[in-house]
């Protein structure tokens, strides 16, 4: 289905009712997707460097002065998208019981000792970009690092929009 | 003299399948095919005759489970049909439990490469029963009809069924048994056996599986059931025959194959982006103090790294390097449970569609690396709860393809994981008393397929509604549970407050539930949940995991004398540091942090408490909206003050208007102080990385975790290089484990 402008807005909001995603959830998926959501959000920061590619919900990679970096829509810059992001944040790390016990009801949370919590900050908004529940010593995990070129050349048919 | 050989054109069928594999491998396309000629030349009537073979599976399936079947099959619906190549590769599945797009190919392949075509044969009208994990199931409690389907004297296919057993008499009643951790304690396995002929179960067969098993009334309905399926997908083949021909049947059943690999291929290049994604989760398994057998007392917890390569082509590969240990556990995951819990969920979460098939299964290459818990490499070790592993390990797979997802616009369809399907709570007694006295109960409520799913990117997560091996999941009726496990009444089941995952939209929530033991003996009750960690991979973007289980139980209680007085009995544990047993029970309390307990013994008047998974959430909670957190509170899924410290929001409780009432202000400056609160409680990346890194160097890890680590370092190099350089440890570094 052919979802407009305004209501991929509204759905990106968290404003659609329940009767009006489950049609664009169910249907066929609109092929001009990826174009419609990218201009959305273009017009949506508030800074001017061109959106490559959407990370996540608050992270986008943008071009920069012949760069490829992580930008935050704070504004904040976390450098060339190659490198795991997470690693240029702030970092707080649940690792008592007392510092779980603050989110979960007793014995509703890991045992530290076992599992602890990360919490990645935006170092610019503070916003809490990811958590990780993983075991003490545990690497941090670069989640996803895209094929921007491929991307666009390959499977959209056109060159990215910092090469044209 | 040789038999008469039973392929095309007077080959063997074993000669058919190595020809089959040696042309994927070449042109790397089903049976080498590059036009779909079937479909290009006449479209409706392909497509017509796809889905009368889709039609006949799904009408075997709605038939056979009314025709004779188990609580569990009719109830959530717990079975799935194939129709397959003389090969064994699927071209049509079912709707149901589609775990089994790929398992039941893998038992059929086995039976060809073992010869059975020379012995023990392979005829029209044999049957054969698979439940084998080396053969490609799951695990033994989901249990294979296979049957060949000839054409004149040729074989031309295969009908699949499979159903899960409510028991299959391992070491304890159950069907999914924590502690088993070998083959032999795995319950009856038939590996592909040749159980009938001439559609005829044979009577010998029947008589010693029923006494393989704890439910043998079971065990039979759900074997006619599996049979009168198959035999109905058989006859539509016939009929298809007969309308369009066998030629056209041979070259349309590698067709659909293609065109079901092509689809993967066309989806992936829809709906993600090439690169690389990863994840991972974790499990839980404390057994130190309390398995029975020595080599099983250790404490466990099993890494679960996933990554997938999304390629130009639209391909993708999946590979679990960089996995802990398999072991003396029931845990361990063979390749029909590692390929079965990954088709139940490409099938939910990117390949929907009426044409899944084997096609899927040749679109992804798969690493499961040897020696770890998603291929132990060793027959002997038990099989017989991979979901342990393979329920946390997949939402990292959900996780990775949600990344993509997001960044190609299709925000509605982001995951991130789902809960863990348990409270599984299982066992069973003898009834001491009442109409059935003698007659034995089994506990396995099936409940459990309706757990919380993770939010998405636009909408909160789906509450007691999922299971992630069950995408028709629903939790049934209780009252059809407390029939086959009457000795263990419900007191209680209602929303427990505090299990979704947090975040800017919040997990899936769920029930919790109290029962007690009655007119019983000889009770024995286990449960299987994480407990010391939190579910899977957790949320994304921000969100955060579902809350963990634990475990509750009273014994003995003067549960009876309450019940005579008619006082006040337990009804939830909305509040585990103020809980009712304490409050309402005389009697032995018993709160421990796990969710995986080995059985233990219950009496008459023991009560339990168990509660079924939220899901994980997504993105920051502080940007979750005041009225939804209203609402939280309203439908009693968050208490007033989880939603204080995590989400900043402030409210009491209006007697009156019987409502939660925000403050507004208070509101605004709370989460104002949780801002602030963020800034002073966190350190730079590289402050970070020296406080985590001292963990691993000062020797104080916890065995369990050292002890994963050193599995992971010495079964993957690569996994091993970039933990090594990470860390800036040596390149010969190696994990001591006290």
């Amino acid at each position: 289905m052919n979802v407009d402008k305004k209501t991929l807005e509204r759905m990106i909001e968290g404003d659609l009712k329940w009767d009006e995603l489950k049609p664009i959830i169910s249907g066929r998926k609109d092929q001009n997707r990826f174009d419609k959501i990218m201009e959305i959000l273009q017009e949506k920061v508030k800074w001017n460097e061109r959106i490559l590619l959407p990370l996540h919900e608050h992270l986008y990679i943008v071009a920069k002065e012949g760069e490829r970096i992580v930008k935050c829509d704070c504004g904040h810059e976390f450098g060339d998208y190659n490198v795991n992001w997470k690693t240029k944040c702030r970092v707080r790390v649940r690792d008592t019981i007392e510092a779980i016990d603050e989110l979960y009801p007793k014995f509703m949370g890991s045992d530290p000792e076992w599992e602890e919590l990360r919490e990645y900050y935006c170092p610019g908004c503070l916003t809490l970009l990811d958590v990780e529940a993983a075991p003490p010593g545990y690497p941090t995990i670069f989640n996803f690092l895209p094929d921007i070129d491929a991307f666009y050349e390959n499977w959209l048919g056109r060159s990215p929009p910092d090469k044209k | 003299m040789s038999r008469k050989t039973i392929g095309w054109n007077g080959k063997t069928v074993k000669e058919m399948l190595e020809e089959s594999e040696k042309l994927i491998e070449e042109k790397k396309s089903y049976h080498g095919i590059q036009n779909l000629s079937l479909k290009e030349e006449d479209p409706f009537r392909y497509e017509r005759a796809y889905a009368s073979l889709r039609g006949a599976l799904v009408s075997a399936r709605e038939t056979a489970l009314h025709v004779a079947a188990s609580p569990i099959v009719t109830e959530i619906g717990e079975l799935c049909f194939a129709l397959y190549t003389p090969e064994g590769d699927s071209i049509a599945v079912s709707t149901g439990i589609l775990v089994h797009v790929h398992t039941m190919s893998e038992g059929i392949k086995f039976m060809i490469r073992e010869g059975y075509e020379e012995d023990p044969t392979i005829n029209q009208g044999d049957i054969f029963l698979n439940n084998d994990p080396q053969c490609g199931n799951v695990h033994t409690t989901d249990v294979q009809t296979l049957i060949p389907i000839f054409w004149e004297d040729e074989l031309i296919g295969w009908a699949g069924g499979v159903t899960h057993q409510i028991d299959i008499g391992g070491i304890t009643p159950g069907h999914t048994l924590v502690s088993s951790i070998q083959r032999f304690d795995d319950g009856a396995y038939y590996t592909c056996r040749k159980i009938g002929s001439n559609d005829k179960i044979w009577r010998d067969h029947m008589i010693g599986a029923k006494k393989s098993v704890r439910s043998p009334m079971y065990w039979e309905l759900d074997e006619k059931c599996r049979l009168a399926g198959n035999l109905m997908i058989r006859d539509a083949v016939y009929d298809f025959i007969k309308r369009e021909g066998i030629e056209y049947y041979k070259q349309f059943m590698r067709e659909a194959i293609e065109e079901g690999r092509r689809i993967v291929q066309e989806r992936v290049k829809e709906r993600l982006i090439p690169g690389r994604y990863r994840a991972s989760s974790f499990m839980d398994l404390p057994m130190k103090d309390q398995a029975w057998v020595p080599i099983a007392r250790e404490d466990k917890i099993s890494n679960h790294p996933i990554e997938v390569i999304v390629k130009e082509d639209g391909s993708f590969s999946l590979s679990f390097d960089g996995a802990s240990a398999g072991g003396a556990n029931a845990f361990n995951c063979d390749k029909g449970a590692m390929e079965g819990g990954q088709w139940v969920l490409l099938t939910q979460i990117l390949i929907y569609g009426d044409k899944v098939n084997d096609g899927a299964y040749f679109a992804v290459e798969k690493d499961y690396p040897l020696g770890t818990w998603a291929n132990p490499g060793d027959p002997y070790l038990s099989y017989q709860a991979p979901w342990g592993n393979l329920i946390p390990a997949y939402t990292t797979m959900m996780k990775c393809i949600s990344y993509g997802l997001f960044s190609r616009g299709f925000r509605e369809e982001v995951v991130p994981g789902y809960g863990f399907t348990g409270d599984s709570i299982q066992g069973g007694g003898v009834f001491s008393a009442g109409p059935l006295l003698g007659e034995r109960w089994m506990l396995s409520t099936f409940e459990i397929s309706g757990q919380g799913l993770g939010a998405s990117a636009v909408r909160d997560g789906l509450n007691w509604g999922y299971a992630m091996w069950n995408p028709e999941a629903d939790l049934g009726d209780v009252e059809t549970w407390e029939l086959f496990q009457g000795g263990i009444p419900y007191l209680s089941r209602k929303v427990k407050p505090n299990t979704p995952g947090h975040g800017k939209f919040r997990g899936g929530a769920n029930y919790g539930s109290v029962a007690f033991i009655a007119n019983s003996e000889k009770v024995e009750f286990f449960a299987g949940r994480e407990g010391l960690v939190f579910h899977g991979s957790g949320g994304m973007h921000g969100g955060y995991p579902n809350a963990t289980s634990y475990r509750l139980s009273g014994t003995n209680t003067n549960l009876e004398e309450i019940f005579r007085n008619k006082q006040d009995y337990p009804i939830d544990d909305a509040d585990p540091s103020n809980g009712q047993f304490e409050r309402f029970l005389k009697g032995d309390i018993k709160r421990l942090p796990i969710g995986t307990i080995y059985p233990i013994a219950l009496e008459n008047y023991d009560i339990i408490h168990f509660a079924e998974s939220g899901g994980p959430g997504y993105g920051d909670p502080l940007e979750r909206r005041v009225d939804s957190i209203k609402r939280d509170l309203d439908d009693g899924l968050y208490t007033s003050d989880i939603v204080n410290k995590v989400y900043g929001v402030v409210a009491t409780y209006d007697d009156k208007s019987e409502e939660w009432l925000i403050d507004e202000e208070a509101t605004k400056k709370r989460q104002e102080d949780i801002r602030n609160e963020r800034k002073d409680k966190s350190m730079t990346f590289e402050e970070y990385w020296e406080y985590e890194r001292k963990k691993l160097t000062e020797g104080k890890l916890y065995e369990a975790v050292s002890k994963m680590y050193s599995e992971s370092l010495k079964l993957s190099s690569k996994w091993g290089k970039e933990f090594r350089e990470f860390w800036k440890f040596p390149e010969d570094f190696q994990m001591e484990v006290k």
